[in-house]
């Protein structure tokens, strides 16, 4: 069989799979719609939780990352599992309680006030718009690189399979294609994972061949990590388990990732979708669980990928480059331009093409001679690389590198698709409902029907998601990359800190959150925006880059915050009546207008 | 709402010491979430890496960023669902119906 067909037969029976539950999870009514009628299990939503939390760029670029840049990308594994802790013990249990369909519905009731409303419609807009043009482009690449497509047939493709289980199903839909999204993406994940750790190191599991040794051909013994520190400092590169950022800087990115992660709108509905506090706190540890088992994978497959780079590329005549080296070159990720024309491969530290614009642009329009390199006709840069290739091969072409057989490429293949869905499908359940439920329900006409707002929820999705596909076709490449930082920055400057002293503090009034947000916000914004588009990251305040800025964000947030309520009237009595009341775990119910 | 699940007529001190004792139980597990993590794993990164024994063939600050904070993380919120759940049994908060 062919890798064409194995292809076809794992991502088209994937796509099968995720229909046929939407059709038989069509939601009727807006409590389906939007929290699945709150009575998923603890078990169901983990999974789904940990499938809707885990993008397209986590499963196929974190594990790059890491092999880039060893101890520096930490920030990610700490940052996007850390997270997971203050949401489970400061947010969600109260949220739970509070027994609402959305997150801005806990803005707008606990500071009684429709501009706090508005605000969270427009963070939780801006938040889920930034990362769903990342998900649909993430399906149209995987779908070009594997059936030789353009990349807009592909994302058309993707968004028609999200519109048909998302706006269909609603939150009911979701939770089970997630479910099985889930399944795909962690086998697809750790398969190759376990073959590439006993071929390199003689450990079945991937996190002991992490810390275990490197088996040369010599029968020499040397932890694995040693020589990776050793081949990146031979070649220049800082070593592998130090990094180089400041500790003030990654202490600030790490902070902000983990109170981000714990104000995305998207992943807080999810853990109303259970039935009782209770569930929802066991929920969590299945969530953190599930996550985990990527997470604390994808180290190893970063220290691997990293090795196996170095010690079969370096050194390299172009005959004797391994055979992933030529079939990735194929697809225009992969780059060699001898510099120095000895005829052998040289990778050391610094972009090897001149400018900003680092992808290679190749002499052959395609049309490559075989068993030679492809020619580049990029002007060359002045430091000694010779290497180019873009770090999302290092999961995709993983299974080549371990030499695997075919059907386990078209797992992965299959997986990074789900990835991708699962993601863009919660996005677009938090999208819809902004506008169906808090625009339209709370703010715009009160009196809506039941079947009216839905309606609207459809109606709204179709819309976003034309919008997000349009994006992820042409994508505004620097703009996208720019502003993922921004959305995690805005969810910790805003969400996060709003919602906590929300549920904490019974003295925070509606005059110091909005004040609170504005300020948050603003300074986060502001920053990044200058840093990014206007100063080109030159003296940063305190060496903290933009990345980190949401963590001081959130700082200003609870200080102006309290300090605005302490000068103006406490709340009313009705709003701390409810704040007492969300602070008891019992009769949680089930979510309600 | 004003009345307890077993009937009693509502009892603002119960409610003041749940309060009071879960907010300990969160100190707790973010005292140590601070540690495991921001501590281990990057303020005192470098030093662990020098002088604590190193876990296998890995040096134990790096070890803690990359691995052992993750699974720090997973039994704090295994912890603190065993924490909260016998604080709601003892206060006579506890919920029915879970799965």
């Amino acid at each position: 069989m062919s890798q064409d067909l194995w292809n076809y037969i794992f991502i088209g029976g994937s796509f099968a799979l995720y229909i046929g539950i939407a059709i038989r999870s069509r939601a009727a009514t807006t409590k389906e719609y939007y929290v699945a009628s709150g009575g998923v299990s603890p078990f169901a939503n983990g999974m789904a939780t940990a499938a809707d939390w885990m993008s397209a760029a986590t499963f196929i670029s974190m594990a790059g990352i890491i092999a880039a840049s060893g101890y520096d990308a930490s920030r990610f594994l700490m940052g996007w599992t850390g997270g997971f802790v203050l949401l489970t013990t400061l947010i969600v249990p109260y949220l739970r309680k509070f027994n609402k369909f959305t997150v801005t519905d806990f803005l707008g009731d606990r500071f009684y006030s429709n501009v706090a409303r508005a605000v969270g419609v427009v963070c939780a807009v801006f938040i889920c718009m930034t990362y769903i043009m990342g998900q649909m482009r993430g399906v149209g690449l995987v779908f070009s690189r594997l059936f030789d497509i353009e990349i807009w047939t592909g994302v058309l493709i993707g968004a028609s399979i999200v519109f048909f289980y998302a706006g269909l199903g609603g939150m009911k839909g979701i939770t089970y294609t997630q479910v099985a999204q889930y399944c795909v993406m962690v086998f697809a994940y750790t398969i190759p994972a376990v073959f590439i750790s006993m071929a390199m190191t003689g450990n079945v599991i991937p996190q002991f061949g992490l810390i275990g040794n490197f088996t040369e051909v010599s029968g020499e013994t040397v932890p694995l990590l040693s020589k990776l520190n050793q081949l990146n400092a031979d070649l220049g590169f800082p070593k592998y388990t130090v990094g180089k950022l400041e500790t003030l800087d990654m202490f600030c990115i790490t902070a902000a990732l983990m109170c981000g992660t714990a104000g995305l709108p998207h992943v807080i509905v999810r853990f109303f979708t259970v039935k009782s506090v209770k569930a929802v706190r066991k929920s969590a540890c299945w969530t953190l669980l599930f996550i985990a088992v990527i997470y604390l994978t994808a180290p190893a497959i970063g220290a691997f990928a990293r090795t196996n780079l170095l010690l079969e590329v370096q050194g390299k005549t172009y005959a004797a480059a391994p055979d992933w080296f030529k079939s990735w070159e194929n697809r225009g990720l992969i780059a060699w331009a001898d510099k120095n024309g000895d005829g052998v491969m040289q990778h050391t530290a610094g972009g090897v093409f001149a400018g900003k614009n680092d992808k290679p642009v190749y002499a052959d329009a395609g049309e490559r001679i075989a068993d030679e390199p492809r020619r580049t006709t990029n002007e060359l840069s002045e430091n000694p690389n010779e290497i180019y290739y873009d770090r999302d091969i290092l999961v995709m072409a993983n299974p080549e590198m371990a030499n695997l057989p075919m059907w386990v490429i078209a797992l992965v293949m299959a997986g990074c698709v789900a990835a991708a869905l699962s993601t863009a499908a919660g996005l677009l359940l938090v999208l819809s409902t902004s506008i169906s439920h808090d625009l339209m329900k709370k703010i715009v006409s009160p009196g809506m029907s039941d079947s009216h707002e839905l309606i609207w929820a459809r109606s709204a999705s179709f819309g976003f998601l034309v919008v997000a596909a349009y994006f992820g076709i042409n994508p505004p490449a620097e703009f996208v990359a720019k502003t993922v930082a921004f959305a995690f920055g805005l969810a910790a400057s805003s969400f996060f800190p709003t919602i906590l002293m929300g549920v904490f503090s019974k003295r925070l009034n509606r005059e110091g959150a909005i004040a609170g947000m504005i300020a948050g916000i603003g300074l986060t914004l502001g920053y990044i925006v200058y840093f990014q588009f206007i100063a080109d990251h030159q003296n940063y305040w305190f060496g903290i880059s933009p990345e980190g800025i949401g963590f001081i964000g959130m700082l200003v947030n609870f200080s102006v915050a309290t300090l605005v309520s302490s000068v103006t009237p406490p709340p009313p009595a009705s709003v701390v009546k409810m704040v007492e009341e969300i602070r008891l775990p019992r009769d949680a119910g089930s979510a309600n207008h | 709402m004003n009345s307890q699940p077993d009937g009693s007529p509502p009892d603002d001190g119960r409610q003041n010491v749940y309060w009071t004792k879960s907010l300990q139980i969160v100190m707790l597990i973010l005292a140590i979430w601070f540690v495991i993590s921001l501590g281990c794993g990057v303020l005192f990164r470098d030093s662990l890496d020098a002088s604590f024994p190193s876990m296998g063939g890995a040096p134990f600050g790096f070890w803690m960023a990359q691995q052992g904070a993750i699974i720090g993380f997973l039994a704090l919120l295994f912890l603190y669902m065993i924490l909260m759940n016998s604080l709601d049994r003892k206060s006579g908060f506890d919920q029915e119906g879970e799965e």
